[in-house]
Parts: structure tokens; sequence; C-alpha cells
């Protein structure tokens, strides 16, 4: 299913021969790719193409309600409203963009980088790496379901795809891009000009900051992973889950364990700020988190609650990547509130971290639940080429671990 | 002319002396609560009866006796269906994860359905459906909750005993249209009973004591607490917004007609829950929630205060939350019967009072900002706090019976084809792409499979077989019903790209 077509046979042997150079030499600066790219007419999986040219998410959740139409509840329960009406073109857009470095001041890291699709769109590292090799503060999220989130980032500073999407392009510490050096370097790319005409025809000025934050955004937006086993659980199919997960389950939304009360279905997330107290790694000091943005000391170390969905691909865990392990992650909720916060520091810990004295075997079955929530089946296609031709990242389905 | 003066004299020394012996400087309003205008301002709702919409046909009737599983029981069930429990005991967790099931104890000569978590299960029951009925159990020695609701809607859980069982007694969540009622709840860690984030309840006739909280209305709008006795807890009934907690409001609520008396228990909740900063001896709180009407209560002996009225900066060991209004505003007090409340208050509510040179008794205190809160008859009470409460434009609730809604919460009706729609681009597009093989067969290969013929493909993706080889096995679809099934075959077979 290829999203996007090489015209002629030259530039195909051509862009062949350029990608066997790009596996070869895979951080070598190569030339742009010969050829058109044309962007996707249709919408991705899960999407309807209604008649205004804009693609409408659909999916099985759309049958229930939620109580205040907050997307929070059990079982039958309603998703959070979601973003789309994207145009295909857009989303296709955003996906070669997605995957091209050229977005980078250095040319050598694209959101994939740090959002790798084979990695739950996460990197599998505890703190990401950004510009010149730095080392960040904080973990990256998954990006599966942002349609849903009204909230963004660890810290909670974000309201909306297109404002999250401007934190890594332009962050020193991430991407290190400015405004005027990304659109020099997307004009200077011959395919990116006459592609944004596509996606964005009735754009006066199409190859603009806005446009590339909204394609990110579109790309962003059909990430949906809805199908897992514990769906089919949810919608009535009472042996979709195995004897341990089900037990799992029972003791996820348990008042014991009570991780539902945050982690809430059907999103696995409801979306606010706790402060939970894990440790930070080794020598590093306290991450503040949401205190500073929100100007509040009882947010100190307060993070997002994030979506568990995919959580088994995203190893490791928390706002900095403590746990290697989902087991080790649970585990943390048992040992005590506040065991790990150093004495003499104080934290206004959530009213759900408590001491809850979960069995090991009880450990054991939230875990086996938590991999009941992997449906990878709407997984895009990683282009096989992006527009600069600088593509860094593997589109075979084993790798991922390169980086 | 001497009589009119003696008149004019008396009438001036009774009101100096009324005016010089109140801190309100005002001269008593007393208003008859008999009669007189209803409040008007709440839910409207139909007169209905109950919370579980009657079923037109009696399903089956499961029987469970002692040594059986009540799990079993419900695997078993349909919706529709009941499941008579005998009495003896039954050491599990049961969890209803379908709709219109009426799960029933039966009781015979005083002998209940005990459900014993033996100090090692967390919760006695869980439900995740709409249309259930939970009565007659006694539930002890659980770890978690007694009775536990996670988004079902229209519930009734009735004339359950429930006795030293771990965090909450009864626990509806995210649900709408739930009646609560003849339940005698105590020893309970945190609220013996509590409504969180739900709209339209009802809570009546129930017993709570020996508790740190009797009776919570958190984060919900449209409830009615009403004919129950709360006594010998931490604090009787609450009305709360807790910050940080994703919906983010509490309106609309009755608490009246209560009994509220010797809550004065030491607090023993759990380090860090909200509930542990309720002080003992507190009749009912209301923090930060709106529109709240006390009416018809009886309060009495609790030792820091009748009612107390707060704003979130009052209780500083809760969370910031922008989203979350921290104050209560609208808190309507009607006629309640109070006495000798406050008689050994905490050093926050002395202080708040010194302010005003009011010392001794407390019956109710508000502390922080309000708008538009009413009171009647305030020459009754000992009160702190309520300078700026008007007068109220009426004097009861009579004109309101429930907030529940008349034949139930209606799920969301979604048209087959539309159905059908959703069906296909939600699971089936995972799988099979229009050309070519995705992880299943294509969709033109299944539409030359089964072309005029959708009964057979919804036959099939309700149960389906290994076809080829090298092709993964399709997961069955079963939990979509035949209707949904037909009709995601027929959108199947007409897509064309």
């Amino acid at each position: 299913m290829m999203r996007y077509i090489i015209n002629n046979k030259a530039s195909r042997n051509a862009f062949s021969c350029i990608f066997a150079t790009l596996i070869a030499l895979s951080f070598t600066p190569v030339q742009s790719a010969e050829g058109t790219f044309t962007l996707a007419d249709k919408c991705p999986a899960s999407f309807a193409l209604d008649n205004n040219n804009q693609c409408r998410l659909r999916n099985l959740y759309q049958l229930y309600d939620s109580l205040q139409d907050r997307g929070l509840g059990g079982l039958k329960t309603a998703l959070p409203e979601h973003r789309d009406g994207f145009s295909p073109q857009q989303i296709d857009l955003g996906r070669l963009l997605f995957f091209d470095p050229v977005l980078s001041a250095d040319k050598n890291l694209s959101c994939a980088n740090c959002h790798n699709p084979k990695l739950g769109f996460s990197d599998g590292m505890d703190r990401s790496v950004g510009a010149r090799g730095q080392v960040s503060q904080r973990s990256a999220p998954t990006l599966w379901n942002s349609a849903f989130l009204k909230v963004f980032f660890w810290d909670a500073r974000a309201h909306s795809l297109e404002e999250q999407a401007i934190g890594p392009l332009f962050s020193d510490k991430e991407m290190a891009n400015t405004p005027e050096q990304l659109l020099a370097n997307l004009n200077e790319v011959e395919a990116y000009p006459e592609l944004f005409e596509q996606a964005f025809p009735d754009s006066q000025d199409t190859l603009a900051i806005d446009n590339i934050v909204t394609a990110l955004s579109a790309f962003q937006s059909s990430l949906i992973s809805l199908n897992s086993a514990y769906d089919r659980y949810a919608h009535g199919d009472a042996k979709a889950l195995s004897p341990h997960e089900l037990e799992g389950l029972n003791v996820f939304r348990s008042f014991v364990a009570r991780c539902s009360q945050c982690h809430t279905p059907p999103l696995f997330t409801n979306q606010q700020v706790a402060v939970i107290g894990t440790p930070e790694p080794t020598g590093l000091p306290r991450d503040i988190g949401a205190a500073e943005t929100f100007n509040a000391k009882r947010l100190t170390g307060g993070f997002k609650v994030p979506t568990l969905r995919n959580i088994a691909r995203t190893a490791p865990y928390m706002h900095s990547g403590r746990f290697a392990t989902l087991r080790e992650a649970a585990e943390f909720y048992t040992k005590g509130r506040g065991h790990a916060v150093p004495e003499g520091e104080e934290l206004l810990l959530h009213w759900h971290i408590s001491d809850p004295k979960l069995t090991d075997t009880e450990l054991d079955r939230l875990v086996d639940f938590m991999g009941a929530l992997s449906d990878e089946s709407f997984m895009p296609e990683t282009p096989s080429q992006v527009p600069s031709g600088l593509l860094n990242i593997s589109t075979s389905l084993s790798a991922g671990l390169e980086k | 002319m001497n009589n009119k003066f003696k008149v004019v004299f008396a009438i001036v020394i009774f009101a100096g002396g009324w005016i010089f012996g109140s801190s309100n400087n005002v001269a008593p309003v007393i208003t008859s609560s008999v009669g007189g205008a209803s409040y008007e301002g709440g839910f409207q709702s139909e007169v209905t009866v109950g919370a579980v919409p009657h079923r037109s046909a009696a399903g089956s009737i499961h029987i469970v006796s002692p040594g059986d599983s009540i799990q079993a029981a419900v695997e078993a069930a349909q919706p529709g269906d009941t499941i008579q429990v005998m009495p003896g005991t039954y050491s599990e967790t049961v969890y209803i994860d379908k709709d219109d099931i009426h799960l029933v104890g039966v009781i015979q000569n005083g002998a209940r359905a005990t459900l014993d978590g033996l100090g090692k299960l967390n919760d006695a029951i869980l439900y995740s459906g709409n249309n259930i009925i939970i009565e007659n159990f006694r539930i002890t020695q659980y770890k978690g909750n007694g009775i536990m609701g996670q988004a079902g809607n229209n519930f009734e859980i009735r004339n359950n005993i429930i006795v030293d069982t771990g965090i909450y007694g009864i626990f509806p969540q995210l649900g709408t249209n739930g009646l609560v009622e003849h339940n005698v709840v105590s020893g309970i860690e945190d609220a013996a009973i509590y409504i969180g984030m739900s709209d339209n309840i009802h809570v009546a006739y129930n017993e709570v004591f020996d508790s740190v909280a009797g009776i919570e209305i958190e984060n919900s709008r449209h409830a009615i607490v009403e004919h129950n006795n709360a006594h010998h807890n931490t604090g009787g009934i609450l009305a709360f917004v807790t910050p940080g907690l994703p919906i983010k409001t509490t309106e609309d609520v009755i608490i009246r007609n209560n009994f509220v008396s010797n809550n004065n228990t030491p607090n023993f909740g759990a380090p860090g829950s909200i509930v542990s900063g309720i002080p003992a001896g507190t009749g009912i709180l209301v923090m930060a929630a709106d529109d709240v009407i006390i009416e018809g209560n009886i309060i009495t002996n609790n030792k820091t205060a009748g009612i107390i009225i707060n704003d979130h900066s009052f209780a500083p060991t809760i969370t910031m939350d922008v989203q979350s209004d921290p104050n209560a505003d609208r808190t309507m007090i009607l006629d309640n019967v109070m006495l000798n409340n406050g008689y050994d208050t905490i050093p926050e509510v002395v202080a708040v009072a010194l302010t005003e040179l009011h010392t001794g008794l407390v019956d109710i205190v508000h502390v922080g900002p309000s708008n538009g809160s009413c009171i009647i008859n305030r020459h009754r009470y000992r009160t702190v706090g309520i300078g700026d409460y008007r007068e109220c434009g009426f004097t009861n609730t009579d004109s309101i019976d429930s907030y529940l809604l008349a034949g139930g919460a209606q799920p969301r009706v979604i048209a087959p084809a539309e159905r059908g729609e959703i069906a296909y681009l939600g699971v089936c597009a995972g799988c099979h792409s229009y050309t070519g093989r995705l992880i299943g067969p294509s969709v033109q290969v299944i539409q030359a499979m089964y072309a005029g013929n959708p009964q057979g493909l919804a036959t099939y993706i309700n149960a389906p077989i290994k076809k080829r080889e090298n092709f993964p096995e399709m997961p069955a679809q079963n939990y979509l019903d035949p209707e949904t099934q037909l009709a995601v075959a027929k959108y199947m077979l007409q897509v064309s790209n």
C-alpha cells in the first residue's frame, strides 16, 4: 500500500540506488531523491472520507455515550472528543515530514527518531536524545491515540497537537531548529513546495510554519489503536481476554490497586496531572514537572497521566524512564506511599497513591492485562524514502533499535 | 395619646435591645417553611419510581447455592436474567460486564447471602453494565470496595448490609441515574456511600455509621440525599468538588430530612486520602460544591460544627487544579434543627469565629468566598461567616421528589447502516485493505466470495474458521450484535475503494 508513487522508471532506479547508499551510510547526508511524490487521496485505515475531502474517524466506541461527554468510564463508554477532519493529503504530507530529518537543525533527527513506530512511537530510551547528542530531561511519550488528548507533554504545558508540534521543532534540546531555517531547509528540497501545494491548495503561502504544524498534527491524529484484546472484551466478547488478563483487569479496576482511577478506560488516561513520587535517575535532581507549567508548588513532581494503550511497546517507564519493565513500574505503586521520596523532600502525593499491598501474583496479572492493551493494526506505513532523501530509520518490521 | 407614646417607646426599646444584642444588626426575618415558594432551580425531572427500567419480559432465574460460584452464574446469565443467591457464605469477587442483570440475595429467616472477602479479596461486586440491580447482600472483610460501579447507568443498590470492608462501602462512579437506598453501611475507612463523578442520583433511607465519611457526593450533579441516618462518623454528609479529577463540578445537590448526629469519630482515613483532612465532629460539609440545598435535617452533637461550607483554600492538603472552581457558590440553607454543634471545635474554626467576635457553639460556618448564597431564619443558628447570605426567595423543596430520569438514561442510538460503516472502518480496515493483502485477504477477494450473500459473510465473521495457509486466523467478531454483523457485511460488500 504505497502512499506515494515515484513516477518514472529512471528515477525509480536512481531512488533504489540512493536508498542502498542510505542504508550503507545511514547518517551521511544524501541528495534529495529524484522523482515526484504524490500524496494519498484516501484516508488512512479507520477514517472515512467525507464530501469535503476530510477524513473522519470511525470506531466502535462511537456506539456509546459517556458521562458529561468526557470520554471516561468503564467498558462501553465513549472516548473523549477527538481531532479529525484533516485531508488525506495533509495526513500523508505529515507522514513524510514526520519521517524526514530535514526538519531538524542538523538534518539528523526526524520526529520518528524519538517517536519510532517500531517502538510504540517512543524510542526505547529512558530519556530521549536531541540535537548535538543532548540527553533531554524526559522520555518520549507514545503518539498512539493522541487525537484524543487535550493535554500534551509530560508537564501538561500544551493544549493542542499543533502547540505540541511546535515544541520539539524549535526546542534547542530537541530538533533545535528555527522557523526561518526550517522553511529554508524545506524550500531547498525539490519535492516539498509542490507537496505543500497539494496538501494546502487554498493557502496563500503554502509552505509556512502553520501548514507544517497542521500536517504533522494531521498525521499524529491518524495514529489510532483501539482494537486490542481488551477492546474486544469491552465490546462484548467475553472470551477475548485470557484468564490471566481478565484477572489482571479486575486488579486494575479494583479499589485496592486503583489503576483505573487515573488510567481510566477507554483511553486509559484521565488526562489529569498527578504527583506520584517516582524516583529520578540516580544523581539527577527532582524534575518539578507541572509545578512549572502552573506555577504551583503543590504540583511539584506532577506529570500528566499517560495512556496505557500500547504500553507494553514503550519501555522504559515513567517520565524519566526510571523503570525498565512494566513489572517494575507496577511494583512502584505497591511499595508504599512516598517510599521513593527522599527524606526531607515534601511532595503533595496524589490521594490514590496508597499502600495497596498487592501480591506478586497480582503484579504479574497487572502486567498480563497491560499487555492486552496492545494493538498496532492501524500502523501507518513508514515511507521507503522521504523527500529530502535523508531517511534515517529502518523501514523493516524487525528493526527499530538501531538508534 | 399617652398610650400611643408608650407603644412607640416599647418598639424602640425592643428594636434597640435586639440590635445591640445581635452581631448581624438586622431585625430577624421569621419565615414559615410550611407552604410558601418551593425551589425551582434544580434539575427538571418527570415523576419516576426507581432507576432501572422495568423489564417487559421476565428472563431466566439462576439460583446460586452455597458452594456454587456467583460469578459462574453471572457468566451464564443473559441480559434480562435474575440471579438469586441463597443464604450462606461466598468468598469471591463478582464482576458484571453485561447489561440488565439483577443480582439478588435471598434472605431467609434473617439469614443473608454473605460475601466474605476474608481480608484478602479486593472488591466484592464490580459492575460496568447498565440496568443493574444489586440487593439484599451482606458484605464484609473486603480490602477494596463493597459494591463498585464503573460507568454503568441506571442502577439500584438497596438493602445491603456492608460491614468492615475496605475503602468504600458503596461506590458508583461515572454513571447516570442511580438509586442507593435502604443500605446499612459501617466501619468503612473512607466513605460508607460515595457517589463519584455521577449524574442524577438518589441516596435515601440508608444508615451509615462508624466510618470516616457517611455519605459523600463528589464531582456529581443533580443528587438528592434524603432520609438517611448518618451518625458516629468523622463527617456525616459531604458534598465535594475534589480538584484533580477529570469531571470538575458538583452542582444541584439537595441534602434534606436526614439525621446527622454525633459524627465525632476520630479520623482513621488513610494518609493522603481526601477524607483524611475532615475534622472529627463535622455534621455536613460542603466544599467548593455549587447549588447545594440543606433542608429539614436534624443536626446534633457534632463537635466541630453542624454545617461547614468552605472553599479549596481551607483544605491545604488537596492538589491545585486550575480547571476546578474553588468556591462554594449558592449554598442554600433552609430550616434545619440544630442542637449542640461545635462544642469542641478546631482552631481553624475558632480563628474564623473570632474575626466576628463569635465564641462558643457553632452550627454553621462558612469559610471563603461565596456568591449567591442564602438562608432563612438565620437567627435560629449560631453562625460564622454567613454575613453575605441573603434571604432565600423560597422556603422548601417540596416540588422536587427526585432527580432520577423517567425511563432511565437511554443508550446512544446509531442506525444499523452507520454501525456498518463504523465497524468496517473501526475494525475490519485494520486487517483488510481494498486491494492487496494486509493481514487478511483483500476486500476485493472477499467481495468476490460473498457477492450477493451478506448473511453468509455475517455468519463467517461471527465464528471465523481458518481458510488460508499463511494467513493468521481471524478473531471472532461475535461481540457485535447480529444486526451490526449483517450491517458490516453489507457495508463491506459495497465499498469501492
